[in-house]
């Protein structure tokens, strides 16, 4: 009976309308979820005894191979785009902002869960100090790890978060993970936690962040790595 | 609602005539048993349910395995299907593992072919839309039907309410309570109501729609929403009612296995009762009471 559904998924009006309900079900979270609703945060004895590592548990450039050695000493992390006073923060500055440290539930598009505990600077403080502009409507993460052929400068990592989302209050750049430094497989030395999105919308190894007005012209112009694969860049769900 | 028959142009038995969808022989007339909004509402909800179930699948199957709690306790699934591979890194075995304990179930869960290679695979291509492991995709499917399926529920239990559908012909009233053990002896007999008491649910066939419509319903939207990590800011009680987000997945995949359950026992008894009668009225709405005045 279902054997027409395997031709439709093939079909560009199909795939449009199904690609339009994305939006449906990102307005409804929304309305329901508001900007302010928190992932709940969990106690300690909750936190999960291997939280597992996804996705790329090493870069492996020559460039990260040096930030490695030397315990990234030089490790930035850029803030640019539309904003008025773009910054270049070394993680001793990370480290010595305010820090929030949330016991959160990782979940993965996979479907797998896992509870770890999390630290580091709220983004929205982040941001605050770099003075975004009003147009400014999405964060757009850039990482250090390559997806595809090597030196191709358009297949790192990347994502990309509604401003709203990327200042909620439990949205960090997380540089601890379980008390310690965060290891190479969980995105060291910096990642994003994005605590009401699924685990592709938080990206490791994170060096620039960029604000913009639009998801055009960046990667393949789905808004992220995953979604130019045919991801739902929505990750609420 | 009453019409007159047909006119038989042969003398044929009962079962005969059926094959041929005649109304039988014998005092008879059509009865109108189905309105169209429910007609319409069921069929709807019969191809969301076939699509949620197969994309639900091949979602699955990108981490087939189920856990207890908030999160996953890889060491100790509740349910894994799983592969083994020989010495050359070849698929040679599939097992499902329920608590511990080890079936081999090669061919259809944890290992199957797809183009004659024995592939790690959760449940069968046959089994799930895409019929390739696509979990974007899949996803795509599963949301865009869920929401029909939700406004389509919706819409059913507010017309069903208002129209009095589900009072009149849904809720079990007294007598049926009183007569189900004897409805469970004639249905295990496959003795089928018939004549005038043909026209109304029977008690346990009331008590199986109004479980799937008003428990298992809500119970698996619930269980799916209560897997969206924003939903579960909006609404904390969501995983908590289910013992934490991975017992809500573990949830859900039974209810899915319920609402299969039920499609068979369903199908069962519409083939068993009378298949196209039974289907001519849930398209048509017009359904043959064979025997008046019998019953």
């Amino acid at each position: 009976m279902l054997a027409g559904c395997y031709d439709l998924d093939e079909k560009p009006w199909f795939t449009g309308a199904l690609g339009k309900v994305e939006n449906l079900t990102r307005e409804a979270q929304h309305l329901f979820a508001g900007p302010h609703t928190l992932a709940r945060e969990y106690t300690k004895a909750d936190i999960a005894p291997v939280f597992r590592a996804n996705g790329t548990l090493d870069p492996g450039t020559p460039d990260y191979k040096v930030h490695l050695a030397n315990g990234f000493r030089d490790w930035r992390v850029t803030v640019s785009g539309l904003v008025d006073h773009p910054l270049s923060l070394p993680m001793e500055r990370i480290r010595a902002m305010p820090q929030r440290t949330q016991i959160t539930r990782h979940d993965c598009v996979e479907g797998w869960s896992c509870i770890g505990e999390w630290s580091g600077p709220q983004l929205a403080v982040v941001l605050a100090a770099a003075a975004p502009q009003p147009k400014a409507r999405y964060a757009v993460f850039h990482c250090a790890d390559p997806m595809t052929a090597e030196g191709d400068p358009d297949h790192y990592y990347y994502e990309s978060l509604e401003l709203r989302e990327a200042m909620h209050p439990q949205t960090i750049l997380a540089h601890r993970l379980n008390g310690e430094m965060l290891d190479v497989p969980h995105g060291a030395p910096v990642r994003l936690r994005a605590e009401r999105q699924l685990g592709y919308k938080q990206p490791k190894y994170l060096q620039r962040i960029v604000l913009t007005d639009t998801l055009d012209g960046i990667g393949g112009g789905k808004g992220g790595y995953w979604e130019d694969q045919g991801y739902t860049w929505y990750g609420g769900i | 609602m009453t019409v007159d028959t047909e006119k038989a142009p042969l003398h044929l038995p009962d079962g005969v005539r059926a094959g041929l969808g005649l109304a039988p022989a014998g005092p008879h007339y059509f009865f109108y048993r189905h309105r169209a909004w429910v007609r319409a509402a069921h069929w709807i909800n019969a191809l969301c349910l076939a699509i949620l179930l197969m994309s639900g699948l091949n979602i699955f199957n990108a981490h087939p395995a189920l856990y207890w709690g908030n999160g996953s306790n890889f060491e100790h699934p509740a349910l894994m299907l799983g592969a083994y591979a020989d010495e050359f890194g070849m698929v040679d075995r599939g097992v499902t593992v329920i608590g511990g304990h080890e079936f081999t179930t090669t061919g259809v869960l944890g290992a199957s072919k797809i183009d004659g290679q024995l592939l790690a695979r959760g449940f069968p291509s046959w089994a799930t839309l895409p019929g390739p492991n696509w979990l974007a995709m899949a996803r795509q499917w599963h949301f865009a039907f869920a929401w029909i399926l939700v406004l389509n529920a919706i819409g059913f239990v507010i017309y069903g309410l208002w129209s009095r559908h589900f009072a009149r012909d849904l809720a079990p009233t007294r007598q049926d309570i009183a007569h189900l053990p004897r409805e469970i002896a004639d249905h295990a007999r496959l003795k089928f109501p018939r004549g005038e008491k043909a026209k109304h649910y029977n008690g346990l066939q009331k008590l199986a729609y109004c479980a799937v419509i008003f428990v298992l319903g809500p119970l698996i939207v619930m269980t799916g929403l209560a897997m969206s990590p924003t939903m579960d800011a909006a609404f904390p009680f969501l995983p908590w009612l289910f013992g934490g987000r991975q017992s809500a997945r573990a949830i859900h995949f039974l209810c899915a296995f319920s609402f299969f359950g039920f499609f068979v026992a369903h199908i069962a008894m519409v083939i068993l009762s009378g298949s196209w009668n039974n289907l001519r009225s849930m398209i048509t709405g017009w359904y043959v009471i064979k025997g008046r005045g019998r019953d």
